[in-house]
């Protein structure tokens, strides 16, 4: 083993992928069982009460969805991470392994419309309450921080469709302040153009169904942390509390700094159940390989595109931090310095009409209902992705009438360019016949 | 139980509890540099014996745990050294090093960190070649002292952890090991 630090496209291709002690094989080997087998009784009762490592059954662990989390955890600078079924699940189980009925969150308001969702219908069911803070400013987070009660902030690095860019330091410096965990979905970012644990975040989820994978192929999520945040500092007692059903250990005394990932593994994942197939972890880990190639093509294709409609007569507004004209351009050089990613509004004049018939006259961008693809994505989150949300909610996530939020994909630049241009000049004309 | 030996400006020692606000600004004070990785694998890899000293009957004690996974999940004979127990793990518990049926070629410690001293001095007597302080512990001089007579140390890392780091287990478990290799994995 060479003592080296490597660089982050040696570990997208390497990291989590030893050869196979095994076989040898060189390419990821897809672990398709559900179980697997122990050498003997003393052998099954060490790997159940956690004495040991091993695998017993792939809702707790899998030797392919390992070298996808291992994967992940390299680049994101954490510990290690747990991989989960979708974005969605990887969000709940972290919420799950920390707040309880009376606990309360605060969030940004500007969340993915599932987020909001999760946390505003079906974790209130559950008696958590959570404050959703309509503000960019790191104090409006800290002032609805209730002492005592809140476990958790939440924010995600870039927002969509806003284009928003969280000021990672800032809230990760409320947080400290009041000993909970920051909790950053960095999805749209990925490790390649933003680590918010460099800047103080203690828990990252993604995802993975985005750019990680990158081929719009596959669901997946994951949960990365950082093993700085002190478990053990009394807001959170069932990391000290003895836990019976694993022979009377505790997590933060037997584990340490493994005692969060250990416990989500362990309970959450246990009681929860929402485990990343093999299939899909080898697809998401084979993506990751040429992630840091892609992101970079992903952030040069968006700067063109944000750039040709930021000057074009037939658009108001174009989101996208990139640009010296969106109000997080300085946040965007600092957080995300080689670009904020690919995923991005704007808003054609002639609102709701215009923004219907363009997303009908595209040709080679797809109309539906995802983000980082390989291929342009369009589609009208007003009427879509965010349709849940009341006008209020929509106003506080940016979202207006006429707002057509974009994908950019790794195809030739002027393509999509010249598809967005022939697909405005189609809808303009058939308004206005 | 976390301890840790801090040296005070005054030159004096004392003991305190790891996770307490006082261990926590030493340890960003913290001067000695214990192995890379790339060593502490050479020191695992050219181990055939390991003695637990401190070694516990009680299963939830972190001893207990790693002397599972040594007995269960590494190549190495183990022994553990507690004068108060009889039997750990089904092996007798012995009282002392020098009561060990052979030299250990690492002790590895679960005792409070003002012990360590006397554990590097009875290591030294019995010819054992490296020590090996478990996480949570850290005591600097006692690390020097342990060097300055020839030791390998190892200190505030848990054997279990960077075994399983080496040879799979920490990677099963979706843990970052730092393990970049072309090579087959080590069993």
């Amino acid at each position: 083993m060479a003592d080296r630090d490597y660089g982050f496209r040696t570990r997208a291709l390497h990291a989590g992928n030893v050869p196979d002690s095994a076989t040898g094989a060189r390419a990821l080997p897809i672990y398709q069982s559900s179980a697997f087998v122990f050498d003997d009784a003393q052998d099954a009762a060490a790997r159940f009460a956690l004495q040991k490592y091993g695998n017993i059954y792939s809702r707790l662990a899998n030797p392919t969805v390992a070298s996808f989390e291992e994967r992940i955890a390299s680049l994101e600078g954490g510990l290690g991470a747990v991989a989960t079924a979708s974005g969605l699940s990887a969000q709940f189980i972290t919420f799950a392994s920390l707040v309880g009925a009376g606990d309360h969150v605060v969030a940004s308001s500007n969340l993915y419309g599932g987020s909001i969702t999760q946390l505003d219908v079906t974790l209130r069911r559950f008696g958590v309450e959570t404050t959703f803070v309509a503000s960019d400013q790191a104090d409006d987070y800290a002032a609805a921080i209730i002492p005592g009660r809140t476990k958790v902030l939440f924010a995600e690095t870039i927002a969509n469709p806003s284009g928003d860019i969280a000021d990672l330091e800032a809230l990760a410096d409320v947080a400290r302040a009041h000993e909970i965990p920051f909790i950053v979905d960095s999805t749209i970012a990925t490790p390649y153009l933003c680590r918010p644990i460099e800047w103080g975040a203690d828990v990252v989820t993604h995802s993975a169904t985005k750019f990680l994978g990158g081929h719009g192929t596959t669901l997946g999520g994951v949960v990365v942390e950082s093993g700085r945040f002190d478990w053990s500092n009394h807001n959170f007692p069932l990391f000290e509390d003895t836990v019976p059903h694993y022979g009377g250990i505790t997590w933060h005394g037997n584990f340490g700094e493994y005692a969060f990932l250990t416990r989500l593994r362990a309970e959450q994942l246990r009681d929860i159940g929402p485990a990343l197939a093999p299939h899909s972890a080898f697809l998401l880990a084979q993506g990751v390989e040429t992630l840091p190639y892609r992101m970079q093509a992903h952030v040069d294709n968006a700067r063109a595109v944000a750039e040709w409609l930021e000057q074009d007569a037939r658009i108001e507004t174009v989101r996208w931090a990139g640009l010296p004209s969106h109000r997080h351009h300085d946040r965007a050089a600092k957080y995300t310095p080689a670009g904020p990613s690919s995923v991005f509004s704007f808003d054609v004049r002639g609102g709701r009409a215009v923004g219907e018939k363009l997303i009908e006259n595209v040709q080679l961008a797809s109309h539906l209902a995802n983000i980082g693809d390989a291929k342009t994505l369009i589609i009208h989150p007003a009427s879509t992705t965010h349709a849940q949300l009341t006008e209020q909610q929509l106003a506080d996530s940016g979202i207006g009438p006429g707002l057509v939020r974009l994908s950019v994909g790794i195809e030739d630049v002027d393509d999509i360019i010249y598809d967005l241009d022939q697909a405005l000049s189609a809808a303009l004309s058939e308004v206005d016949a | 139980m976390s301890t840790e030996t801090v040296t005070l400006a005054n030159g004096l020692t004392c003991e305190l509890p790891a996770d307490s606000p006082l261990a926590k600004l030493w340890k960003s004070q913290r001067t000695w540099v214990g192995p890379s990785a790339k060593e502490r694998l050479a020191i695992l890899r050219n181990a055939k014996s390991v003695a637990i000293v401190g070694a516990s009957p009680n299963p939830a004690r972190s001893s207990y745990f790693v002397g599972t996974y040594l007995k269960q999940s590494s190549p190495y004979r183990v022994y553990f050294v507690n004068p108060n127990a009889t039997e750990i793990l089904g092996q007798p518990a012995y009282p002392d090093l020098q009561s060990l049926p052979e030299v250990p070629d690492i002790v590895d410690v679960f005792r409070r960190a003002s012990d360590i001293p006397s554990v590097m001095d009875d290591a030294i007597a019995v010819g054992a070649p490296a020590v090996w302080v478990q996480l949570g512990i850290w005591n600097e001089e006692a690390a020097r002292y342990g060097e300055s007579k020839g030791l390998t140390v190892v200190m505030d890392r848990c054997i279990k952890v960077e075994h399983a780091r080496f040879h799979g287990g920490l990677h099963l478990m979706g843990f970052d090991t730092g393990v970049i290799s072309s090579k087959r994995q080590a069993r």
